[in-house]
């Protein structure tokens, strides 16, 4: 479903990310761990359309991608962001948060789709016409999930998207997204610098450090401690750790 | 133990549009120079109660309490003059976001002398040697040259150790950290909690650690408060806290996805209205 292909991103003069490459099949949720300036987000980003200034390949369902991407691309892959405060307009209601893909996209029966998006991410109909500010951290989220999904995307990038929350709510959106996944038959790329996190949802993983890809490895691998590179070790040996 | 922090039945109040909002209901504990965590979600109380240590609210939160003491000083009734003398000097605050809480047009070096100065006797020349000296604590590699780095010129973790650095200047008694790692990776987080808990340790401070990381805290503390929408819950021994006894802090240990063992869902807490009837 999404192929990259010796992937490389310049900032100016700094070269962050090199010869990147990977392969997500339909349906599979992969994950990208690293610690901050590993290239993770960089990744993540630069397939959305967000960098300019990269070189390589890059393919979603067969069309490679150009510098410009078009409107059927954005249709078919969104984005959920680490930051909800950051990612909602503050001045809009959740009703005009999620009419916009709407109308961009031209999708008729927004009405019905509005009530059903919120239905699916478990938010009250009383959220509809609140703004940002005046929800929970779970909630903006579930609201940036909801936007993601509602113009029926087959693809969803998520950048950190429970890093700047409570475990307790955490737990709540991991499991909406397992289960929007399962129903929706979604393709994902997980960001995130939490390896149990990645475990939990993803099939398999990419550990990057430094702009490279130093190992792939599959869930049940990363489990059994069957990683090889010191790197992938040292996180592993980490977050154990802080399990404590 | 000698007593370095007495609270007895804190109350906190916010005004609303629609009356005043209870953020603290009535808590207490006490701590000497020990290691002390305090737990909870976003807005279980945990962080104001930090400040309200430090007096450090809004003028419009309402503060009350039936003894409110940081080493005999009465909070409560200080003086804005005895109460500038604990605010970064006997006791020090390190918050989440060291971008948000350093001067970005200031070099560190100065911050950090500044500091010095506000609370100790001396010249700008002294007060630079002792920049350099803390720099030297907080274990940077490379100092003479971060003292004339100006804050976005150094990592997220460099900005905490610097925090921390300036928070050690005037020789603290206790050091409130509120959320110190929560903006770091997980290996900076690490490297930051070991050196707050050695400096603890090496000068005989009391550290209140507060975060929403359960595991987290129960490595670097002695003791845990579990808050909970402006209540305690539940004290324990950091070491005891996987035979906590709470339905809410078994919850909070048990929705966190795990690396051992994998499950399909993650158990998802249940909030007992129970919990919020005053204790």
């Amino acid at each position: 479903m999404i192929e990259v292909e010796n992937l490389n991103v310049h900032f100016g003069a700094n070269h962050v990310v090199h010869d990147v490459s990977f392969r997500v099949a339909a349906g599979e949720t992969f994950g990208l761990v690293g610690e901050s300036g590993s290239g993770k987000s960089t990744v993540l980003r630069t397939i959305a359309g967000l960098n300019a200034g990269w070189d390589g390949g890059m393919a979603v369902a067969g069309t490679p991608l150009g510098q410009k991407r078009d409107r059927a691309f954005f249709k078919r892959v969104q984005m959920v962001f680490q930051d909800p405060y950051g990612s909602l307009h503050p001045r809009q209601t959740v009703d005009r948060i999620l009419s916009e893909p709407l109308e961009v996209h031209g999708i008729p029966d927004a009405e019905a789709r509005i009530t059903r998006a919120l239905e699916e991410v478990a938010l009250p109909r009383t959220a509809r016409f609140r703004y940002p500010h005046q929800l929970s951290g779970g909630q903006r989220q579930r609201v940036a999930i909801a936007r993601a999904l509602i113009a029926d995307p087959s693809v969803l990038l998520l950048d950190e998207p429970t890093s700047a929350l409570d475990v307790s709510v955490q737990a709540e959106v991991l499991n909406l997204l397992a289960d929007l996944r399962q129903a929706r038959q979604l393709t994902c790329i997980l960001v995130s610098h939490n390896l149990a996190v990645i475990a939990h949802l993803c099939e398999r993983l990419a550990v990057m450090q430094g702009g490279r890809i130093v190992e792939v490895l599959t869930e049940g691998q990363l489990r059994a401690g069957e990683a090889v590179h010191p790197h992938t070790r040292d996180l592993i040996a980490l977050s154990h750790a802080l399990e404590g | 133990m000698s007593s370095l922090v007495e609270i007895r039945d804190l109350r906190v109040d916010f005004p609303t549009p629609s009356g005043f909002n209870a953020a603290v209901r009535g808590i207490s504990f006490g701590m000497g120079r020990e290691k002390l965590g305090i737990v909870g979600e976003s807005g279980s109380g945990k962080s104001v109660t930090g400040r309200a240590l430090m007096r450090l609210l809004p003028s419009a939160a309402r503060v009350r309490a039936q003894a409110l003491r940081f080493d005999g000083v009465d909070v409560l009734a200080a003086s804005e003059r005895q109460m500038r003398g604990l605010r970064g000097g006997r006791i020090g605050l390190i918050m989440q976001d060291p971008k948000y809480s350093l001067n970005p047009v200031m070099t560190v070096g100065r911050q950090i002398a500044e500091a010095w100065l506000a609370h100790n006797k001396g010249g700008q020349r002294e007060a630079r040697e002792a920049a350099l000296t803390l720099l030297e604590q907080v274990k940077i590699r490379d100092p003479r040259r971060v003292l004339d780095s100006y804050p976005h010129e150094i990592s997220g973790g460099m900005g905490q150790r610097v925090m921390i650095a300036m928070m050690l200047a005037p020789n603290p008694d206790l050091l409130i950290a509120d959320e110190p790692t929560s903006a770091l990776d997980a290996s900076v987080q690490a490297e930051i909690l070991k050196l707050i808990e050695d400096l603890v340790s090496a000068r005989g401070m009391g550290l209140m650690l507060i975060s929403h990381d359960l595991p987290l805290v129960s490595r670097f503390c002695d003791r845990v408060v579990v808050m909970y929408s402006g209540q305690v819950m539940e004290e324990l021994p950091a070491r005891d806290l996987h035979r906590a006894q709470h339905a809410y802090t078994r919850g909070l240990l048990d929705c966190m996805p795990s690396l051992s063992v994998r499950r399909d869902r993650l158990p998802t807490l249940t909030r007992d209205p129970a919990w919020l009837e005053p204790r």
